[in-house]
């Protein structure tokens, strides 16, 4: 080992050794250990590396919900997935081509989706009788042959840590926990990434602790050298940057997207935002990131419950702030009623559901799109609210400022259906230049506005092209009025048990979201129409049902694919869309909301496939489910 | 967080709110609904009060907030002619918290009652009081569900017989002052709803202080619980149970002043004939006693069954409040670094394809 390179943690690292380097077009990688190993810091760290060399980026993490999961067991797996490219990608990628094991469990729990000929980088220190048999290995694999089928290395990285580590005076558990980085640090010899990032990261991560910050720099560069010294990795890998569009990038994740997305919102608004909001899971990074962005007008509440964090969002709204609330699907059931209120009240509320497995707690951590029906029908009543489903994490940005579009013209409660896969997941984003960004300045009411002439102010008078009622905030002299969830004279706003009247609220509610103004939907479709299947989805399934199509196109079967954004409304031409196909297939992550809808709606068959595993679907999986429909639509057409 | 001072001004309740040079008057107050309540409801006097009591505090009416929850003390901010909601049941110190946090301008009131703010929405109360958002809590307790026909509420006494419970009601009643004062509320007072003077007293001190406020307004329901205060209504009677709080006096109350408060053992408090107890020894009330053992022990001599009634203002001090700090939170975040959109959304690591 180079001991140069390795002792004194400053000057940049530089392959030496001739490598084969072989020239990939895409690589995915799997970092894969037990839940206390860093497996999320290590993946977050090599995306940000392959972001910084410019190469196009998705990420799957999945972990348990458990914060320190029994130790070395299946459940206690923690894993990040990076897909990266030379080209526009769409998902973090159906199978690791590379998996580092930090441990048996692992190696278990992953190497099913490891393709023959992959390649597999196990920690052997961890691999003891003890922890082989805690997952039910009777033999060590790493001893017989079940592992001929891949490309094995055998690394013991937790001993070649601490001895990287023995003269930095740290523990040897210390330096042990150091082992990710050497991990890290070995990979990104493998793959030819930029490395001073990871190091800054590091040094910044631990500033209050700079002898922590040297531990794990120099692991990271023991694992480096590791690779350039040590002649059992033969190969290394290039992958080249990939040709985005034009503009600069930044890597990012749904949550912070969204998070920004809010954020900017408020200062296109020019309004102060209060997020009332309580932690759940995968929603809570959303209050972490807003809470740091209080210079831009921005009150983060905390509250005692999801019901006190909803309620507080919507009396900020009454007082005339941009209202949001975040939380995934167990929080939106406790937020109905309030939900409710803000309909019947038509004041502007963001509802953010970062949807997770159900019902009940389900699975915390893991993703699903199941809460369509919840979003669109789960209120008692009649009680229409918009709903908007950004597709990737860097779309989560636009979609909060389409929420907050509809929200403030419409004034209304909008659901934004987010999920745990792109909450997490990340891609590089194409930032914004804020100037180009929409204006979302609203008007508060001033002059009473009685038709009547009467100089009274009536709250439920509305601007007859959008059916919103006036912004009338607390403090307007003149203005005064209430409101509440009782049922209100049209115009007047006043208490009114009318039946005449309550059908034509009903009516009124309903026609105001129906007649919301969402952009038409629009097709792709390389073929120039010779598609007779439509692959149409919602979320966050874009990626994988965009990356089959792609594969299906390439075998010379023509698909046309589609994405809703708008759930709720639809848009206007999608009735016509659909009944441009033979076939419509939609592919979601539950047991076919978005089918139901457009079912009952549009009175056409769908071929529903479903999914409820936790995980988003494979490209290969809906590639062979395209493959199928158009093959049978074809014979059908025969 | 720990207790951080901040340096804010020491602000009274309402010194943010604009004032307005316009005389009022009560029926200003009033708007245009006509009130819904049974003939003979409490929730008419109070009502009164509070359109009499509002013209004195000079605030611009717009100015005003009434929010409540679900009730028929709910109905009340149909009635006033200021900026009003009526929300969900329980949820008002929720809805007023976002409210009052991000509109200092405001004096913002929440009318709620024993059924909406102890039951339903019991969490949203302690915690709201714990935070000390400036906020002013008027309890009506009538001791039973009024709008839901008649059901015992969280304040019944045991064994009450309602349509619920015909053998009667099995739960031990809460004690609003005493809830109030665990979950740290810097103010608490209690009134009657038939005490113009008193409320009124209490309404301004509430009014004025800054932070959340509670009060409890002892309230007859004349359909499903009349005469639950009635006791304390009969002027010999009430000689006996009222035991008026004044701040700075001895306790003491009865037809001549022969009874008075003094300390008891483990720290509680105790009534017994001045005679007895001897003048030196009475209790002096002081509502600023920042330690709540005091103010608790003063809202335990009062029981269910109204034997003794301490009203006026049990507690009465100081503390950052939740909405006051969180603005100053976001004012300081934005001295310290101006808000600069395109540079929050660029951040550190960025690359460029040409």
């Amino acid at each position: 080992m180079s001991t140069s390179a390795n002792g004194s943690g400053t000057g940049a690292l530089s392959a030496t050794r001739p490598t084969e380097v072989s020239q990939l077009d895409r690589v995915v990688i799997r970092f894969a250990g037990d839940s206390g190993d860093g497996m999320q810091l290590t993946g977050d760290r090599f995306t940000s590396e392959a972001a910084a060399f410019g190469n196009d980026l998705a990420t799957l993490p999945n972990f348990p919900a458990e914060i320190r999961a029994p130790q070395g067991t299946i459940p206690g797996v923690s894993s990040f997935q990076v897909h990266f490219a030379d080209y526009d990608i769409l998902t973090p990628g159906d199978r690791p081509d590379v998996l580092v094991a930090m441990n048996p469990a692992a190696l278990k729990a992953n190497l099913g989706d490891v393709p023959h000929g992959g390649t597999v980088i196990v920690n052997t220190d961890e691999f003891s009788k003890r922890n082989l048999t805690k997952v039910g290995y009777d033999a060590d694999p790493l001893g017989d042959d079940s592992l001929s089928a891949y490309e094995v290395h055998r690394v013991a990285m937790s001993t070649l840590t601490q001895g990287a580590l023995a003269d930095t005076g740290l523990g040897k558990k210390d330096a042990e926990r150091c082992k990710n980085m050497f991990a890290l640090g070995l990979l990104s010899w493998m793959y030819h990434r930029p490395t001073e990032g990871t190091e800054r990261f590091l040094r910044e991560k631990f500033a209050k602790k700079p002898d922590i910050a040297e531990a794990n720099i120099l692991a990271f560069r023991a694992g480096w050298n590791y690779g350039e010294t040590t002649e059992s990795f033969a190969t290394t890998f290039e992958v080249a940057p990939a040709k985005l569009e034009q503009g600069t990038y930044r890597q990012i994740t749904g949550n912070t997207a969204l998070a920004y997305g809010i954020v900017a919102a408020g200062q296109l608004a020019k309004l102060p935002i209060l997020l009332g909001t309580y932690p759940i899971t995968p929603a809570s990074d959303i209050l972490h990131e807003l809470s740091k962005h209080k210079n831009f007008g921005v009150t983060t509440f905390q509250a005692e419950d999801e019901i006190a964090g909803i309620g507080a969002a919507l009396g900020a709204a009454y007082g005339g702030a941009l209202g949001v609330t975040s939380t995934s699907g167990p929080g939106i059931a406790l937020k109905s009623e309030t939900i409710g209120l803000g309909v019947m009240t038509e004041l502007p509320l963001i509802v953010i559901d970062v949807q997770r497995g159900g019902p009940s707690t389900g699975l915390p951590t893991k993703t699903e799109q199941a809460d369509l029906l919840q979003a669109m029908f789960g209120r008692n009543s009649e009680s229409p609210v918009p709903i908007i489903a950004p597709c990737s994490p860097a779309d989560c940005f636009d979609a909060a400022l389409e929420a907050t579009r509809i929200a403030l013209t419409y004034r209304t409660p909008v659901l934004l259906l987010s999920d745990g896969a792109i909450a997490n997941g990340s891609e590089p984003w194409l930032i914004p230049d804020v100037g180009t960004l929409p204006d979302l300045s609203v008007v508060f009411a001033t002059e009473p506005n009685a038709p009547d002439g009467s100089g009274e102010h009536w709250p439920y008078v509305r601007d007859p092209e959008t059916l919103a009622r006036e912004w009338a905030v607390p403090g307007t002299p003149g203005l005064q009025h209430r409101i509440g969830g009782l049922e209100k004279a049209d115009g007047k706003g006043n208490i009114s048990y009318d039946p005449d009247n309550h059908d034509k609220m009903v009516r009124l509610r309903q026609a105001k979201i129906d007649g919301i103004d969402v952009p038409d939907l629009t097709v792709d479709d390389p073929s120039g129409g010779e598609a007779r299947v439509l692959a149409l989805g919602w979320g966050s399934s874009y990626g994988p049902i965009g990356a089959a199509a792609r594969r299906v196109r390439k075998k010379g079967l023509p698909i046309a694919q589609a994405h809703l954004r708008h759930l709720n409304p639809f848009p206007a031409n999608l009735g016509e869309v659909l009944s441009r196909y033979d076939t419509v297939v939609v592919p979601e992550m539950n047991l076919g909301q978005l089918a139901m809808l457009l079912r009952a709606k549009y009175l056409v068959d769908i071929n529903s496939y479903t999914k409820i595993a936790g995980l988003p679907f494979k490209a290969e999986e809906l590639e062979g489910v395209f493959t199928d429909i158009i093959t049978s639509t074809k014979e059908v057409a025969r | 967080m720990t207790a951080t001072d901040l340096g804010l001004p020491r602000l009274g309740g309402l010194d943010l709110v604009p004032a307005t040079d316009e005389p009022q008057k009560a029926k200003d107050y009033k708007s245009d609904q006509e009130v819904r309540w049974c003939p003979g409801c409490g929730d008419y006097v109070v009502l009164n009060t509070i359109q009499s009591f509002l013209p004195t505090l000079g605030l611009k009416r717009e100015n005003i907030v009434f929010v409540s929850g679900i009730g028929c003390s709910s109905r009340f901010p149909y009635y006033m002619n200021t900026y009003g909601m009526h929300s969900i049941h329980g949820r008002a110190p929720a809805i007023a918290t976002g409210l009052a946090t991000t509109r200092p301008d405001l004096s913002v009131w929440v009318v709620t009652g024993d059924g909406d703010a102890l039951s339903i929405g019991g969490n949203h109360l302690v915690h709201t009081l714990r935070r000390n958002v400036n906020l002013k809590i008027l309890l009506f307790n009538n001791r039973i569900y009024g709008l839901t026909k008649g059901q015992y509420s969280p304040t019944s006494d045991q064994g009450t017989v309602t349509k619920s419970t015909p053998m009667g009601s099995l739960d031990t009643p809460f004690n609003p002052v005493s809830l109030a004062l665990g979950a740290e509320a810097s103010f608490v007072g209690r009134a009657l709803d038939s005490d113009k003077k008193g409320l009124t007293e209490v309404l301004t001190a509430a009014a004025q202080h800054r932070g959340s406020a509670f009060v409890e307004i002892y309230q007859n329901c004349p359909i499903f619980n009349d005469g639950a205060f009635d006791v304390l209504k009969d002027k010999d009677e009430a000689a006996q149970r009222i035991i008026p709080l004044r701040a700075g006096e001895p306790i003491r109350f009865g037809p001549e002043g022969e009874y008075g408060v003094t300390r008891s053992g483990w720290g509680g408090l105790e009534v017994g004939k001045v005679a007895d107890i001897g003048e030196d020894d009475l209790v002096v009330h002081d509502p600023t006693i920042q330690d709540t053992s005091y103010a608790f022990a003063l809202s335990r001599i009062g029981d269910q069954h109204l034997n003794h009634t301490p009203t006026g203002i049990f507690r009465q001090v100081e503390r950052p409040t939740y909405d006051d700090q969180a603005r100053a939170q976001v004012e300081q975040a934005a001295q310290a670094k101006a808000p600069n959109l395109q540079a929050l959304l660029t951040g550190k690591d960025t690359w460029t394809v040409a």
